[in-house]
C-alpha cells in the first residue's frame, strides 16, 4: 500500500531520512519509533506529500500510496488515498462545528449530497460521535477532538491513515478511546493505519509492526522496540528479566512473569520522612464564571517533596497550579509559602518564591538565542552574571547561538527550567512538562527534579512518568482531590493510573527498582 | 431544521432599512422591541447568539457619545438654553467651529434621536449575528468564490486566536517576573503571539492542503477572464444604480438589474468548472422566505411612506407621534416569531 523506495529527504543540505526502503502492506497498523528528531513527523508527512511539496526540501527517490507517486501528486490529490491527522488537531480544524468538520473533506472531493450525509453519519457512529454532531467544536474535550479529526479524515474513505501523536495530549482515558476506534478501523475496515508516538506504552500493543527511525528498520514490534532506544516499560522489564519472546502488552508479560514475581523480595515499605512544610495551600477555591475549576482543595508539601497532580482532562489540576503560583485566579482559600501569600508578592519577587512553569514552555521565551535568555533571566531575578548558564549546562547542553525556537522539545524544557530555577524559588510547579518528550528525556527530566533542593509539584497525565518521579500522588476529579498518599499506594491501587511494572509485578513501580532488587 | 442564513440577514437589513428612513424616537424604539423580541425567541444556543448583548451596549456608548459630542461641539440650536459651558476661543480662521457654549434642548433632542437611530441600525446587525452564524452565510456564497469565502472563514477564526493566544503570552510573561511596559512590552509579546499565529496558520493549511482544498480547481485561464469581467462589470453596474437610486433618479433600476445580470452570469461561468459540492446547504425554505419578506416588507413600507411624522421636529421642540402605516410595517417584521420559533 505505501512503498519508499531509496528515499532521501534532505532540508537545507541536512539529510533528514537517508535511503530508506519500505513497504507497509496493506491493512497493517504499523508503528513509527524512534527518539525526537529521528524524522519521525517526516516520515508520516512524506507519505501524504507534504513533504516535500507543503515543506520545501528535496526528495530523492519515490514513494508511492496506492500506486500514485507522491512527487506527482500533491496532498491534495491525494486526499481521497491518504487521511492525515496531524500532532495539534485544534489547528487544523476548518469549520466550527463537528458535522460540518467531518463533511469538510468530502465537499473537497466533489462527493455527492447523499454520500456525503451517508457518510457523516457512519463516521458519527464508527468513533462515538453521535451525541456531539452539532457541537461547536472549541466546546469539546481534547479526546473528543481527535475522535473528529481522526473522523474528518476518515469521511473522505481513505486507504491509509496517518496519525502523528495521536494520543501525547490525552490523559489515559480519552487515549484509550482514541486508540480503541484505530483498532476498529484496522479490524473492520482493514484500513492500512501509520501512527507515529511518544507513549508507546499506550500503542505498542496495538500495532502489527514497528518501523525503526532514523535507520530504517522494520520488524515486529518486540524485536525493534528491544533494540530501539525507546521503549515502553514493559519491554525494558522483559529485557532485564530476560523473557522470549519479548511481550509488548501487559497481558503476554504477566503471563510469563510468574518466576520473576517468585525470585523478587518484597519490596521495602516507603518511608515518607517528614519534613518541613514549605508549602501550604487551604480551601482554593477557583471559579470562572458558572464552571467550578477547583473545590476548596487543600494540600500542604514539606521541603523536597515532589507530588505528582494527576487527573482527568479538565480536573482542575492546571487552575490550582496557577491558584497556588498567585499569577492565576483564587476565588478563595489561603495560600502560604514561607509565611507569605505568593498572591501579595510582586511577579518578580513571586516568581524567586513560587515558579510556575506552564503547558506551553515556549510562551516564556522571547528573546533570539540561548544566550540571551539567560542573561535577562539573571537581570530579571538580580543573580549575578552567568547563574541561569551554569543552571543550564547543569541540566541539558544547549549551544548558546541556538534560536529557542530551534532546540528540541527535551532542550526547550531544559532552558525553561533554568530560566525559572535562576531566581531560586521554594517551590517549582510544573502542568504537563513531559509532552513531546520521548523516554531518554524524560528520564533525565527525572533525575534533574529529583535532585532539585526545591520542593515540585507536577500536573501529568503521564503515569510512567509519574512511576520515575513522584514521592506523593495527589488524584484531583472534578475540583475536588480524591485520592492522596505515596506515590506507590495511590498509583497501584487504581488500574488507570498503575504504570506498566506494577501491572505485571504487583508493588513495583520502575524498571530501574526492579533490577536493582535482583 | 435551521433557516438559511440569508434569511435572517436579509430580515435584519430589512429592518434596519426601516430605521433609517425615520428619526421618530417612538418609531425607532418599536424596532428595537421588534429585533429584541424576535432575537430572544428564535436564537438558538449557539455561542455567537451572547453577542447580541454586546451589540447593544456598543448602542448604548454610541448614543452617548453623539449627544456627548454634541453638547461639546454644537450643531442644531434652538431658543431652549439648558446651560452653558465654558466656551474656548479660536481664533479667526476656525470660525464657524466652537467648542463649549451654550447647550440647548432642542441640540440634545436632536442629537439624541440621531444616535437612537444609529444605535437601533447596531442591533438589528446584531440580532442578524446572533440568529444566524455570519460564516454559514459565507457558506452560501456561489462556488466561484469558494476561495474567497475560506479565506474570510479562517481570517474570522484568526482573530479569536490572537486574542487568546496574547492573554496566554500575557498570562506566562506574569510567571517570569517580566512586569515590562510600554514598547518593550509589545516587543516581548509580539514575538511568541505572531510565532504561535504563523505555526497555526502553517497548520491549518497543511490541514486543508491535505484535505483536498484547492483539488483539481482547472479553470482555464480563458474562463477565469471572463467570469472576472463578468464580475466586475455587474458589480460596477451595480453601485452606479445604487448610486442612481439614492440620488432620486429613478434612471437607477436599468443600470441596477443590468448589473446584477451581468454579475450573476460571471459566478454562473466560474461556478462550471468547480468540482466542489457542500453538505447539507441551507435551501431557501418556504418558512426562509417568508422571513425575509417580513423583515424587507417593513423597509419597503418605510421607504414608499411620506408620514412627516417619520421625522419630528426638533426646532420647535415638538413630542413625537407614532404615525400608524410605518408603524404596522415594522410590526410585519415580528413575523419570524411565528414562522420560525425554534422548538
Amino acid at each position: 500500500m505505501i512503498r519508499f523506495e531509496d528515499v532521501t529527504i534532505t532540508y537545507a543540505e541536512r539529510p533528514v531520512l537517508a535511503d530508506l526502503s519500505v513497504e507497509i502492506p496493506e491493512g497493517e497498523l504499523c508503528l513509527v519509533v524512534g527518539r525526537t528528531g529521528s524524522g519521525k513527523s517526516t516520515f508520516l508527512r512524506a507519505i501524504n506529500g507534504l513533504v516535500p511539496h507543503f515543506s520545501g526540501g528535496t526528495l530523492a527517490g519515490r514513494v508511492l500510496v496506492d500506486g500514485r507517486d507522491t512527487a506527482t501528486h500533491p496532498p491534495r490529490e491525494l486526499a481521497d488515498v491518504v487521511g492525515f491527522v496531524g500532532q495539534d488537531p485544534v489547528a487544523g480544524f476548518v469549520a466550527d462545528n463537528v458535522e460540518d468538520e467531518l463533511a469538510y473533506s468530502m465537499e473537497s472531493l466533489g462527493l455527492s449530497g447523499d454520500v456525503m450525509r451517508k457518510r457523516v453519519e457512519e463516521t458519527l457512529d464508527l468513533l462515538g460521535l453521535a451525541a456531539l454532531r452539532n457541537r461547536p467544536l472549541a466546546t469539546l474535550s481534547g479526546g473528543q477532538q481527535q475522535r473528529v479529526a481522526i473522523g474528518a479524515a476518515l469521511t473522505a474513505h481513505p486507504r491509509v491513515l496517518v496519525l502523528d501523536e495521536p494520543t501525547s495530549a490525552l490523559d489515559p482515558g480519552a487515549a484509550e478511546d482514541v486508540l480503541a476506534a484505530v483498532q476498529r478501523l484496522v479490524h473492520d475496515l482493514g484500513m492500512t493505519v501509520v501512527i507515529a508516538e511518544h507513549r508507546l506504552e499506550r500503542v505498542a500493543q496495538y500495532a502489527d509492526r514497528a518501523f525503526l527511525l532514523p535507520e530504517g528498520r522494520i520488524g515486529g514490534v518486540g524485536e525493534i522496540l528491544t533494540t530501539a532506544p525507546v521503549a515502553p516499560p514493559v519491554v525494558r522489564l522483559a529485557q532485564v528479566a530476560g523473557w522470549e519472546p519479548v511481550p509488548v502488552s501487559v497481558r503476554d508479560a504477566r503471563r510469563l512473569a510468574a518466576p520473576l514475581r517468585a525470585r523478587l523480595p518484597e519490596p521495602e515499605p516507603e518511608a515518607i520522612a517528614k519534613t518541613e512544610t514549605v508549602l501550604e495551600a487551604r480551601d482554593v477555591v477557583v471559579r470562572y464564571g458558572e464552571v467550578h475549576a477547583v473545590r476548596g482543595v487543600s494540600i500542604t508539601a514539606g521541603k523536597r517533596e515532589r507530588i505528582a497532580l494527576m487527573g482527568r482532562n479538565g480536573s482542575g489540576k492546571s487552575s490550582l497550579l496557577w491558584a497556588v503560583q498567585g499569577s492565576g485566579k483564587r476565588t478563595s482559600g489561603t495560600v502560604t509559602v514561607k509565611d507569605t501569600d505568593p498572591r501579595t508578592l510582586k511577579p518578580a519577587q513571586r516568581r524567586q518564591t513560587v515558579a510556575l512553569v506552564p503547558q506551553q514552555p515556549s510562551d516564556l521565551l522571547y528573546l533570539e538565542t540561548v544566550a540571551q535568555e539567560c542573561a535577562q533571566a539573571d537581570t530579571e531575578t538580580g543573580r549575578p552574571a552567568g547563574t541561569c548558564r551554569t543552571l543550564l549546562d547543569s541540566l541539558a547542553s544547549v549551544s548558546q547561538d541556538a534560536h529557542p525556537r530551534d532546540l528540541s522539545e527535551g532542550q526547550r524544557l531544559a532552558l525553561v527550567l533554568a530560566v525559572m530555577l535562576t531566581g531560586a524559588p521554594e517551590v517549582l510547579l510544573l502542568d504537563e512538562p513531559t509532552r513531546g518528550l520521548d523516554y531518554p528525556a524524560k528520564e533525565a527530566l527525572a533525575e534533574v527534579l529529583k535532585n532539585l533542593p526545591t520542593t515540585t509539584v507536577l500536573a501529568t497525565h503521564d503515569v510512567e512518568f509519574v512511576a520515575e518521579y513522584a514521592t506523593r500522588v495527589i488524584v484531583m476529579a472534578e475540583g475536588e482531590v480524591v485520592a492522596d498518599g505515596p506515590a506507590r499506594e495511590v498509583v497501584t491501587s487504581s488500574p488507570i493510573f498503575a504504570p506498566q511494572v506494577s501491572k505485571v509485578l504487583g508493588p513495583w513501580l520502575t524498571v530501574a527498582d526492579v533490577e536493582a532488587a535482583l | 431544521m435551521k433557516l438559511h442564513s440569508g434569511a435572517w440577514w436579509l430580515w435584519a437589513l430589512g429592518l434596519a432599512t426601516a430605521a433609517s428612513r425615520t428619526t421618530n424616537p417612538l418609531l425607532l424604539g418599536l424596532v428595537l422591541a421588534v429585533a429584541g423580541v424576535v432575537v430572544v425567541t428564535c436564537r438558538a444556543n449557539t455561542p455567537w447568539a451572547g453577542t447580541y448583548g454586546v451589540f447593544l451596549k456598543f448602542g448604548l456608548l454610541i448614543i452617548g457619545l453623539r449627544v456627548l459630542v454634541h453638547a461639546l461641539l454644537g450643531g442644531v440650536t434652538g431658543p431652549t438654553v439648558l446651560f452653558t459651558l465654558p466656551q474656548v476661543p479660536l481664533p479667526d480662521w476656525a470660525q464657524g467651529i466652537r467648542v463649549g457654549g451654550p447647550v440647548t434642548a432642542e441640540g440634545m433632542v436632536f442629537a439624541l434621536y440621531q444616535g437612537l437611530l444609529l444605535a437601533t441600525i447596531l442591533s438589528c446587525v446584531g440580532a442578524a449575528n446572533a440568529l444566524a452564524n455570519p460564516k454559514r452565510l459565507l457558506r452560501s456564497l456561489p462556488a466561484a468564490l469558494y476561495e474567497v469565502s475560506v479565506a474570510v472563514v479562517v481570517a474570522l477564526t484568526v482573530a479569536p486566536q490572537l486574542v487568546a493566544s496574547a492573554r496566554s503570552v500575557r498570562r506566562a510573561r506574569q510567571l517570569r517576573g517580566d512586569t515590562a511596559k510600554g514598547a518593550r512590552a509589545i516587543r516581548t509579546m509580539l514575538v511568541p503571539v505572531l510565532e504561535d499565529a504563523l505555526d497555526r496558520s502553517l497548520v491549518l493549511a497543511a490541514s486543508m492542503d491535505s484535505r483536498g482544498y484547492g483539488r483539481t480547481a482547472g479553470i482555464s485561464r480563458g474562463d477565469r477572464a471572463l467570469t472576472g469581467a463578468l464580475v466586475l462589470a455587474g458589480l460596477f453596474g451595480i453601485c452606479i444604480g445604487t448610486y442612481g437610486l439614492l440620488a432620486g433618479a429613478y434612471t437607477g433600476w436599468p443600470l441596477l438589474v443590468a448589473g446584477g445580470v451581468l454579475a450573476i452570469a460571471g459566478l454562473k461561468v466560474g461556478a462550471r468548472r468547480v468540482p466542489r459540492t457542500r453538505y447539507r446547504p441551507d435551501r431557501w425554505t418556504p418558512r426562509a422566505i417568508g422571513v425575509a419578506v417580513s423583515g424587507v416588507a417593513g423597509a419597503v413600507v418605510l421607504v414608499f411612506s411620506a408620514d412627516p411624522a417619520l421625522s419630528p421636529s426638533t426646532v420647535p421642540l415638538q413630542a413625537p407621534e407614532l404615525p400608524l402605516v410605518p408603524a404596522l410595517g415594522v410590526l410585519l417584521a415580528l413575523a419570524p416569531v411565528v414562522i420560525a420559533r425554534e422548538t
